[in-house]
């Protein structure tokens, strides 16, 4: 198989990663072999084999739902790791564009 | 020269009163102000916090409570671990800055039992990789040859270890991370069974793979660390309820009986270096000697496990890495609009390995390609489990080497994904499984590079994994 720039654009807006002509080329043969690699597992007969989701062999594994305990440390520990903000508050580009 | 000594020595000194913890990690330190400028093993080095820590082992020790083998002895921890207010980058440049509010519940316990964080390791970054050449702070090299990788993801805490700039080091293991670097570096390293240990905390790649487990100079010292670290977490729902053995008890009651498989598939790989081969034919010959019955068994779908690990991991790495986009923490670069600011921090923050690798997961994952790839792979990924299955019922373990040839030249596989894919050729299958896998110090090449051998086992089977480790160590 061999994918084309199109595919490569698409896959690039949906992992929100922004290329270069150059990197989409680049990742377009990248793509293509690790893909064309993988073919191999088509020749394995899986017709009555369940899916393996997880390895763990445990089920259902739930919590109480509470509230944890917080502290104003905390608060502020998270708050110094904004790469922008206002005041106590996370400061983001606009989420809708006007028309 | 107290920082070549091992757990078992190093901790036996600090009873006897030989030397303090803060002698023991000024030496480390030493050790790594002389070396590290050269091997790049660590990112960060936290001196003062290292010493404070020492201190209160000492005190701790001096008192003569609570003390623990741990108590008082340095070690590294890999740098996708997140230890709170200290910087944890996981090598990428996306978190260049980014200082943790919380804590990996392993290194909380290795705090309570006294062991002494001397800093944060180099890696691939976010673990993406099998030779440390995909860290934004550049290669880690390998102490023994410069021009040589390290081996990777947990390339910095391989060297670490290897060349004596602490004792032991934390790190983790998706399909060979601790394994592989642990074989190219000469020293243990134990991928623990998947649930064994907490992963809470820990920046995770692909979550139904995901381990962390130790590194260190011998496999007795890997049981004291387990010992420690092991055990459930509410924390992480994926950790079982399992009592943890005292790992360290049976070590020496010898492999009289004990069935050993050795799975054809690993031995007719291509492109498997002749040394790898001759030195564990030569192992296994050890190993029989001392009582063990070896059995050839056969694991028919071995040669799928490359491409089933390429399909789900990058799959569920892809959704892994979609939190770091700049917003709430980590570095954000501009753009015009809200999908610009992710998409250009995330251009910029990411090493070509990790784009490639969340670039195939989203592939594999969208519209019209899910059942041909990513199901497919989860249905073929049961099939290598059945395999495993099926000879556990017949062996207690499997031996193997870890990686089919010793450590390569720094820029050798570069330009060849595929081929440094299969750097993992023998680490990922336990991995896809859920397996624990012990990596031992199995001799050298004519180059006097190391070369690794791989002891698998069932579920929760570290206790039988060490016991053969130590067996060869000791022979």
């Amino acid at each position: 198989m061999s994918l084309t720039i199109a595919d490569i654009e698409h896959v690039a807006m949906l992992a929100r990663i922004s290329l270069s002509q150059e990197e989409k080329e680049y990742y377009m043969q990248e793509l293509t072999a690790v893909f064309g690699y993988i073919e191999q597992l088509k020749e394995v007969d899986t017709d009555d084999v369940d899916e393996t989701v997880q390895v763990t062999g445990l089920e259902d594994v739930v919590r109480d739902d509470e509230v944890a305990p917080y502290n104003e440390d905390m608060v502020a520990d998270i708050q110094s790791q904004f790469p922008d903000k206002m005041g106590h508050l996370l400061k983001v580009s606009a989420v809708f564009n006007r028309k | 020269m107290l920082n070549t000594l091992t757990i078992k020595q190093a901790a036996e000194g600090l009873r006897a009163k030989k030397f303090t913890a803060v002698e023991l990690t000024k030496a480390c330190l030493v050790r790594i102000e002389e070396r590290n400028e050269e091997l790049n093993a660590f990112i960060s080095v936290n001196a003062e916090y290292a010493l404070e820590a020492a201190r209160r082992a000492d005190e701790r020790l001096a008192a003569g409570d609570n003390i623990t083998m741990l108590t008082g002895i340095p070690y590294s921890v890999k740098d996708a671990i997140c230890t709170k207010d200290l910087r944890s980058t996981g090598a990428g440049q996306i978190l260049d800055n980014y200082i943790p509010s919380f804590q990996a519940t392993v290194i909380d316990k290795l705090e309570q039992a006294g062991a002494v964080m001397l800093g944060k390791t180099n890696c691939d970054a976010f673990g993406h990789g099998a030779s440390n050449e995909n860290s934004m702070y550049g290669p880690v090299k390998h102490h023994l040859d410069q021009t040589k990788v390290s081996g990777g993801s947990s390339g910095g805490s391989a060297v670490s270890v290897a060349d004596d700039m602490c004792i032991f080091s934390i790190a983790e293991d998706t399909g060979g991370s601790i394994r592989q670097p642990a074989a190219f570096c000469g020293i243990a390293g134990l991928r623990a069974s998947y649930g064994r240990n907490s992963r809470y905390g820990i920046m995770p790649m692909a979550s139904s793979f995901d381990t962390v487990g130790p590194m260190a100079k011998t496999t007795e010292d890997l049981a004291y660390i387990m010992e420690v670290m092991a055990g459930h977490d509410e924390k992480d729902a994926t950790t079982v309820e399992e009592a943890v053995p005292t790992y360290s008890k049976e070590l020496s009651s010898g492999i009289q009986g004990l069935k050993i498989g050795i799975p054809k598939e690993y031995f007719e790989i291509e492109g498997m270096q002749k040394e790898v081969r001759e030195k564990i034919e030569e192992q296994l010959e050890t190993l029989k000697k001392l009582g063990a019955e070896l059995v050839p068994v056969s694991l028919p779908y071995t040669k799928y496990a490359i491409s089933v690990y390429y399909i789900l991991v990058p799959s569920e790495d892809s959704s892994n890495m979609a939190r770091l986009d700049g917003i709430r923490y980590g570095v954000r670069s501009e753009g015009d609009s809200l999908i610009d600011v992710y998409a250009n921090s995330r251009a910029h923050g990411f090493p070509e390995e990790v784009k490639r690798r969340i670039m195939v997961g989203t592939y594999a994952l969208s519209a019209g390609y899910y059942d041909s790839y990513y199901r497919k792979a989860q249905k073929v990924r049961t099939k290598i489990i059945q395999d495993f299955d099926r000879v556990f019922d017949e062996v207690d373990v499997l031996v193997t080497p870890t990686s089919p040839f010793t450590a390569f030249g720094i820029g050798e596989k570069k330009d060849d994904t595929i081929s440094m894919y299969l750097a993992d050729v023998f680490a990922a299958p336990p991995a896809i499984a859920g397996l624990p896998a012990l990596s031992v110090d199995a001799g050298a090449d004519a180059s006097g590079l190391p070369i690794g051998l791989q002891i698998i086992g069932p579920r929760l089977s570290e206790e039988v994994l060490f016991r053969v480790g130590h067996t060869l160590e000791k022979a």
